[in-house]
């Protein structure tokens, strides 16, 4: 297990003819503990599997170091990293039994028998294999699969980290869930350091405990679920987490007091930005905004019934906002008001939060 | 014009392997018709039935009251997007919009405004003269949209075509798409595997088990009200929290502690052995305000997003999911107290037909 430092990572692929897929990490700085569990989380192109990539040893950065538990291994080979990885479509061999799957690792390692008999058990009994251990590997169903990835990383008692690359993509959404709690429990009870890269909010908030968003080669925040919901560092990021994202709003400033549309708007931020500065905006979530009998005038203009809520869509001027109201809750028909909770407003300029 | 499509009596074997059951089918003409179900539900089947790309092993398929079911797919005026994004790779965009046009024969003019028009709904006008290989992900799929939307045909089959997209940009096309086909008169086949997307969608919803529709209606509709407890199970997500329960007298009972009153509308059902059904956001984390029916559970795993936590926990030794806004953290293996909407609930009988 280990910490793992990056440290001023940088990196440009090399083309001959530029392509969107031509993008650099930029500015990477930052320090993940040891036994903790990350997701990289952000749209593709952002760079997250490139980072990936870069902490197994797959990618050398143009520049900059990596460190495990202090030391550099920015030169070492991945093999040497002590890491294991499970990726989108399962790797496991069909044709052997699912417990010589799991002892495939610990075989390679010359580990006697008896240890690794131990071993498997231990570890098909956390991930509910034990009832399979003697069928071959092809039988299996995609989660089953993923199960075994996923095993032969943790049967080893000498991993770094494991490293997960967008894992439930061929998984069915029912299965998704008992997979997804399944590695939440298994990160409790065993503390390995996981890191989880995907572009599905969903996976990555209910995963980590510390979502990095990345944006443009970038990370631009690094939170807890909860500090992402509720104060995004970036209008990106209340875009990208939250469905729908957050509600981003032209505002101005007028003698220290944000306004709206022509009506002054009582945020959360205290600070206020000086004047000739970029445009500014407010921002706040669907689930920060109520209808009520007296605020911001609005007409509805379109309804989805998500079943347990229904996400709202209202107009007031030529400004959209969306809004979630519960499901047992009354829709008024045609025009409304609306009111924003202060306290989740937030004052954004040039994109970055203003506290 | 709208088409009516109907599949009378379709089944299709291979090799021995039943992958559509009997099916008896009519689309709702000139709208959105979601097939709902996981892997090998039978979905992608069923599209290539209805487009020609396979023949039934049984049954006809009727377009608009005229047989089919011999007819090829070139004649039969049906446009399929897949999950991957097929575009020709060595042509422009706007070659690849064009493309259909080209087979269609129409008069030039006529063309060029077309692929236009349909290039600008899309989003894809600054585009046109880039390879396919150049755009991103969510700008091919466009791609592979126009170019099966270009030429009107009355069918068009979409199979997951957002499966393989980032979330965001399968949220922003989930709403564009219905605009899409407004004021058109397409018929839509829409296969997911997602139960928000067909919420989303609306329209109507066939669920699909195992290759037999369990059952076909509203969206909204089926969604609240399944008629089996399967296309309750096929229709939710997070799973549905099921539950074997017992009817003494006046009394349900999931255990011998865990007693409420039957409602009045099934009242005067037999004494027996039932299924009770309860979606996650009906089994919310405890507040000191609700009265009611409560559970004691058993933390799993708690999973929270930030607006909403997701509590997997053991409830009378059943593996229930509760999803309740706001954020509730709990220890693995910690205790919980949940409330139980029970106005909410579904009720099933052993065999899981609904009851009224």
């Amino acid at each position: 297990m280990a910490q793992i430092t990056l440290q001023q990572i940088q990196h440009r692929y090399a083309t001959e003819t530029p392509r969107r897929s031509d993008y650099a990490l930029r500015d990477i700085d930052t320090d993940w503990s040891d036994g903790g569990a990350y997701a990289l989380l952000g749209p593709s192109g952002c760079g997250k599997t490139t980072l990936l990539n870069i902490i197994s040893g797959l990618v050398e950065p143009t520049s900059g170091r990596v460190l495990f538990d202090g030391e550099d291994v920015t030169d070492t080979p991945t093999s040497e990293r002590h890491i294991a990885q499970v990726f989108q479509f399962p790797v496991v061999y069909d044709t052997m039994r699912v417990y010589d799957n799991l002892a495939f690792p610990l075989r390679n390692r010359g580990l006697d028998e008896g240890r690794i008999k131990t071993r498997v058990e231990e570890i098909a009994e956390l991930l509910d294999l034990t009832g399979v251990l003697g069928r071959r590997a092809a039988g299996l169903s995609p989660d089953g699969k993923q199960k075994i990835s996923l095993g032969r990383g943790l049967v080893r008692e000498d991993v770094n980290v494991i490293m997960f690359d967008e894992p439930l993509t061929v998984i069915d959404p029912h299965l998704k869930w008992q997979l997804r709690s399944k590695l939440k429990e298994l990160h409790q009870r065993v503390g390995v350091t996981m890191i989880y890269v995907t572009h599905d909010q969903t996976e990555a908030l209910t995963f980590a405990d510390q979502v990095v968003v990345m944006h443009e080669g970038r990370i631009v925040q690094t939170g807890t679920p909860v500090e992402l919901f509720e104060h995004p560092r970036h209008t990106f990021v209340g875009h990208f987490i939250g469905s729908p994202g957050m509600n981003v709003l032209p505002c101005e400033v007028e003698e220290g007091e944000v306004r709206f549309a022509g009506r002054a708007i009582a945020t959360a931020s205290r600070q206020r930005p000086g004047t000739g500065n970029p445009p500014l905006e407010i921002g706040l979530r669907p689930e920060h905004v109520r209808i009520v009998p007296q605020g911001i005038p609005v007409e509805i203009t379109r309804v989805d019934d998500l079943g347990r809520h229904r996400v709202i869509e209202v107009r007031h001027e030529r400004h959209s906002v969306k809004l979630i109201v519960p499901e047992q809750d009354a829709i008024p028909d045609g025009e409304t008001h609306i009111a924003f909770d202060p306290e989740r407003t937030w004052l954004y300029q040039d994109g970055w939060v203003v506290d | 014009m709208t088409m009516a499509i109907e599949l009378r009596g379709v089944s299709k074997q291979v090799g021995g392997e039943t992958h559509i059951h009997p099916t008896t089918l009519a689309l709702q003409p000139g709208g959105f018709n979601i097939l709902l179900g996981t892997t090998l539900a039978g979905k992608t089947t069923l599209m290539r039935l209805m487009a020609g790309l396979e023949p039934p092993s049984a049954g006809r398929i009727d377009f608009d009251g005229r047989d089919v079911t011999g007819v090829a797919v070139q004649r039969r005026e049906v446009a399929m997007v897949y999950q991957a994004f097929i575009n020709y790779p060595n042509l422009t965009v706007y070659e690849n919009i064009a493309s259909p046009l080209k087979v269609a024969r129409l008069p030039d003019a006529e063309n060029h405004s077309r692929v236009q028009a349909m290039a600008e709904l899309l989003q894809l006008g600054a585009f046109l003269d880039r390879l396919p290989g150049e755009l991103s992900g969510g700008q091919q799929q466009r791609t592979a949209l126009a170019r099966a939307l270009v030429k009107r045909a009355p069918l068009v089959l979409l199979d997951e075509p957002l499966a393989n997209l980032d979330y965001k940009l399968r949220e922003e096309l989930r709403e564009e798409l219905p605009k899409l086909f407004r004021n058109r008169d397409t018929t839509v086949v829409y296969a997911t595997s997602e139960p928000d997307e067909a919420l989303l969608l609306g329209g109507h919803t066939a669920t699909l088990h195992a290759g037999r529709v369990t059952q076909f209606g509203p969206t909204a509709e089926i969604y609240r009200a399944p008629n089996t407890l399967l296309s309750a199970q096929i229709f939710s997500d997070p799973p549905i929290n099921t539950a074997e329960i017992e009817k003494h007298g006046p009394t349900f009972h999931l255990s011998e502690a865990i007693v409420w009153p039957v409602p009045e509308r099934i009242r005067g059902i037999d004494d027996g052995t039932y299924q009770i059904a309860l979606r996650p956001h009906h089994l919310t984390v405890a507040n000191g305000q609700r009265e009611g029916l409560r559970l004691d559970g058993t933390v799993q795993v708690a999973e929270i997003s930030g607006s909403e936590s997701l509590i997997h926990t053991d409830v009378a030794g059943r593996h229930w999911i509760s999803q309740t806004p706001g954020v509730h953290d709990f220890a693995v293996g910690s205790k919980a107290r949940f409330d139980v909407q029970l106005e909410r609930c579904l009720y099933f009988s052993a065999d899981g037909e609904r009851l009224a």
